[in-house]
């Protein structure tokens, strides 16, 4: 029934939707406390303020999440790997690496697709360097990150965490350029001649985006959601019962090493962004400090292994080095920066 | 009529193959299915993101799975 309101009043069932979506998030606090008296739970025991805090949370950040991807889904249906392609066309470096890191953001991308895409960039002439900082922050600036730092940590830390992900993207995607690195890419790809694909750009009427919004609601929040519940339930649940500073010796401020071993850790680890978000949680809730777990997350979601030997069909191995290097140390300077910030 | 994946391995490749191996089956369609990997094959038809969905060499889809019922009207050949 859902489906066929939604099919047939677009805009207005969208708006009843936002509506009731304002509604129960404004009576959160409300609905949290009324089921933690139904449940007749004791005032103020251990275990009352551990459900407390899940029963808010859970629903608190499913809500943020949904309304995120819905409106991430809508602005990247005004976006195409082809349109982003004919944008980069002819930058020059630098213009071209800020323009990249943008698109990267709102471009639907897929770790799976980086091949292709880098082709199809490469051999229509995009520098190597732009091409790179797309690559980058494609999957380093992701929504689910986003919303979790921002219901869970406030909107400046969301903020800063997309702008220094972006500078990494735009900084070392910069280097790359000015290093000239083309020799190390596969002499193939610049023998191959690829095709162009006659794919009509179709004119989509608004209510397909909000489909598509609805879509990619449907897609990330089935993969993700059981993350968050877990991520949650570790921190209601070490809430109280393992000590406050538990990680603070060696993940707090005080430990300078610990920002690039955390991007060491990170790097060959693999996991989606909602995955390592009961990690993060639990380092978190225990005292590490938060440009650390910061850099861990942006090292497991932003390289990945998997990734890295993808590309090994590509680029040969000192580019494949110097990649990984100049984003790991990026990564490492923002966690500094996040540490000093947050001190 | 042939019909082509494009994709080394995603999982939105294999969700593609499998629907349109369905559909050929279901409605008993006289088309030839075929999954192509590799990758300097799947370049030459110039798409950026995988899968892709090509008929008769012609490029009809990449990067998405489309609807059940677009993908019929392309495997019955009237679009």
């Amino acid at each position: 029934m859902m489906r066929k309101l939604l099919e047939k009043y677009p805009v207005t069932s969208t708006a009843i939707l936002f509506l009731l979506w304002i509604i129960l998030y404004t009576a959160l606090q409300l609905l949290a406390d009324a089921a933690v008296a139904l449940a007749g739970l004791p005032q103020g025991a251990h275990l009352t303020e551990a459900v407390r805090f899940f029963v808010f949370e859970v629903p608190k950040v499913l809500l943020l999440l949904t309304l995120i991807v819905f409106a991430v889904g809508i602005i990247r249906s005004y976006f195409s790997p082809e349109r982003t392609r004919k944008m980069l066309g002819g930058k020059k470096l630098f213009a071209g690496n800020v323009l990249a890191s943008l698109l990267g953001v709102v471009t639907p991308f897929c770790s799976c697709s980086a091949i292709p895409l880098f082709l199809g960039f490469v051999e229509s002439g995009i520098p190597l360097g732009v091409t790179f900082s797309f690559l980058i922050a494609a999957p380093m600036i992701n929504e689910v990150a986003l919303v979790l730092l921002f219901g869970l940590f406030g909107w400046k830390t969301a903020l800063l965490y997309m702008s220094t992900g972006l500078l990494i993207a735009m900084v070392s995607g910069y280097i790359i350029g000015i290093l000239k690195l083309e020799k190390y890419v596969e002499p193939w790809v610049y023998e191959t001649k690829a095709g162009h694909s006659e794919l009509a750009e179709e004119k989509i009427l608004f209510p397909e985006r909000i489909s598509a919004g609805f879509d990619a609601v449907v897609e990330i929040v089935s993969k993700v959601w059981i993350y968050i519940v877990i991520g949650i339930a570790v921190g209601a649940g070490i809430h109280g019962y393992v000590p406050e500073n538990f990680m603070a010796g060696i993940m707090g401020k005080g430990a300078w090493w610990s920002v690039p071993v955390a991007v060491l850790i990170g790097v060959p680890m693999y996991s989606n962004a909602a995955g390592i978000i009961p990690i993060v949680q639990a380092l978190l809730e225990k005292g590490a400090s938060l440009g650390t777990v910061l850099a861990f997350m942006m090292a497991v979601i932003g390289l990945s292994l998997p990734e890295t030997i993808i590309l090994k069909k590509v680029l040969k191995l000192p580019l494949i080095f110097a990649f990984v290097g100049i984003v790991a140390a990026g990564i490492i300077i923002v966690g500094y920066i996040f540490n000093f910030v947050y001190s | 009529m042939k019909v082509q994946i494009l994709g080394s391995g995603c999982a939105k490749c294999k969700t593609l193959e499998g629907r349109v191996r369905q559909l050929a089956a279901k409605y008993q369609l006289p088309v030839e299915v075929e999954k192509v990997t590799d990758l300097q094959e799947i370049i030459k038809y110039g798409i950026l993101t995988t899968p892709g969905l090509v008929v008769d060499g012609v490029v009809k889809s990449a990067g998405s799975i489309p609807k059940d019922d677009q993908l019929l009207l392309w495997m019955k050949g009237t679009s």
